[in-house]
């Protein structure tokens, strides 16, 4: 057996990352495809919130993060669907709003600790076995949900006002897809932290967009480069000793850049 | 309701049954007033060219009619149904304006968007069966675009592309079809074909057909009915009426004011 693989930290850390190498691109390209990327590092943020109540409270951080981020959902949706903002300002409220919240509770709690750090940047192999349970348990509900409406939610994603005119019941799914946001970040949030979350959701889907043929292919191509970004950003990250969210990330972005070269190539 | 269908069963005898249905319809965008007390009725076989410079509201009275705006006053009855207790959607048919205007780096298959036609009537949370694929070939086939299933939407040509969105709004079979200018940014060659297509739905399989277009010209040659708009209803009536009563002159003039004013 490789060494990566002799120690039970890694291994959690191994099947934590490789839940989030799937999810995360599912989501990301809805998400990518509506111009709706901001969502997933405003919830983010507000799962910050999430995380600071529940350190402060003395519960799971990451089931503080996961109601917090969820109830989160619920509001960025109401006030996107009601209009009144214009564009992106509900983003901005929620992402700075939740920043705002997590330092004053923070600030209460007595300062910056080490827990925290590990919520910003990605602490994998931190994953306790609780954690690890409840990752996976988000992972399948994410891949559930997207499997039983991967043909309504095409259809919103391609033309909403005509999924809305077949009867599709669009703002209902539209709330789903934000509160699945929700979750994926939450899921991300032990991974790669907050602040590079919206990274593994975009960066895949942006590589898959360049050389796909079909929806169905943008998809699997994303989940692909997506597993060995995580793969070997934390195969680096265990070797030469470096940090796993960042290593992630970078490996995603290597892998971008290679498919932009080879679409370049072939043209 | 009740009173609408006893008005059908009297007409029954002379005219096919109303399809789709507006009555003193007014839609206000904050204080202007964008259609005002507009009734109009669309008759199974008709096809119904909607008329009428910009901002007369004639995609307006098109998104009523789907239910994509709730007018501030009127009724709307689709196949009989207040539009408020209307479910039956696959029975209509939509091309939008998006169909000449969307994302065209969107990576989706021809096959995929046809399909995605069939999303309401496979069911909630339903995979698409091999029903749903055959019909969205044979849609395909309809419009001509049979061998083009696994080519990216983008790639087409502006009027292969609008072939492609007619089959989806075609894939689950409705009665009445509704296309929002879809004429726009099509070359001639690919327009004469889109309304040779329309022709053949319309004659051939029977399709009520509602065109919304600012083409006065080659609207009042196509179809079966016209309806003049401009905030209210100036004309509704067969094409060779609107020429005699000078409505079809008076749409020309109103939009060649628009455009002088614009230039």
């Amino acid at each position: 057996m490789p060494e990566i693989l002799q120690y039970s930290f890694m291994q959690r850390a191994l099947l934590a990352g490789l839940m989030i190498g799937v999810i995360a691109p599912v989501i990301g390209v809805f998400l990518v495809l509506r111009r709706l990327s901001l969502i997933a590092d405003t919830l983010a943020h507000v799962a910050l919130a999430g995380v600071a109540l529940g350190l402060l409270a003395g519960v799971n951080p990451v089931l503080g993060a996961l109601v917090v981020a969820a109830v989160g959902a619920v509001g960025i949706e109401r006030l996107r669907v009601a209009g009144r903002l214009f564009g992106e300002a509900a983003l901005a409220i929620f992402l700075s709003g939740g920043l705002a919240v997590a330092v004053v509770v923070i600030g209460l709690s007595g300062g910056f600790n080490v827990d925290l750090f590990g919520y910003l940047f990605g602490a994998i192999t931190a994953v306790q076995a609780r954690d690890l349970w409840l990752v996976l348990g988000l992972g399948v509900t994410v891949l559930a949900t997207v499997a039983v409406f991967y043909k309504e939610l095409f259809a919103i994603t391609f033309d909403e006002e005509g999924a809305r005119v077949q009867g599709v019941p669009v703002d209902t799914l539209n709330l789903l897809l934000t509160v699945l946001v929700a979750l994926t970040v939450v899921v991300a949030m032990r991974v790669v932290g907050i602040l590079l979350i919206s990274a593994l959701l975009v960066i895949p889907v942006a590589a898959a967009l360049r050389i796909a043929r079909s929806f169905r292919s943008t998809l699997w191509i994303a989940v692909v480069i997506s597993l060995a970004a995580v793969l070997a950003g934390m195969t680096a990250s265990f070797y030469l000793n470096i940090a796993a969210g960042g290593a992630i990330v970078l490996s995603a972005i290597v892998l971008f850049a290679g498919t932009s070269l080879a679409v370049r190539g072939r043209a | 309701m009740r009173t609408f269908e006893r008005s059908l069963t009297v007409s029954a005898a002379t005219d096919p049954p109303i399809v789709a249905e507006v009555e003193h319809i007014c839609v206000d965008y904050g204080v202007a007033r964008v259609l005002d007390h507009v009734s109009l009725q669309v008759r199974r076989g008709d096809f119904l060219g909607m008329i009428g410079p910009n901002g007369s509201g004639k995609t307006t009275l098109l998104r009523v009619l789907l239910g994509l705006l709730v007018p501030s006053c009127g009724h709307v009855r689709l196949f009989g149904t207040d539009i408020r207790e209307f479910h039956d959607w696959q029975r209509i048919g939509y091309v939008s304006q998006k169909a000449v205007a969307f994302e065209t780096r969107f990576p989706a298959s021809v096959f995929e968007v046809v399909l995605s036609g069939r999303s309401g009537r496979a069911g909630l949370g339903r995979r698409f069966e091999g029903q749903d694929r055959a019909a969205a070939l044979a849609a395909l086939d309809t419009v001509g675009m049979a061998g083009f299933h696994d080519r990216l939407i983008g790639r087409l040509s502006a009027g292969q592309q609008q072939r492609v969105f007619i089959a989806r709004a075609l894939v689950h079979d409705p009665d009445l079809l509704l296309l929002d200018e879809p004429t726009v940014g099509v070359d001639l060659d690919a327009q004469e074909q889109f309304y040779a297509l329309l022709r053949a739905l319309n004659r051939d399989a029977g399709k009520t057909l509602v065109l919304v277009s600012h083409d006065i010209g080659v609207v009042a040659e196509e179809v079966t009915q016209l309806a003049c708009l401009n905030r209210s209803l100036v004309f509704h009536g067969s094409p060779a009426e609107a020429i005699r009563s000078g409505a079809l002159a008076q749409m020309y003039r109103a939009e060649s004011l628009v455009v002088s004013h614009r230039h």
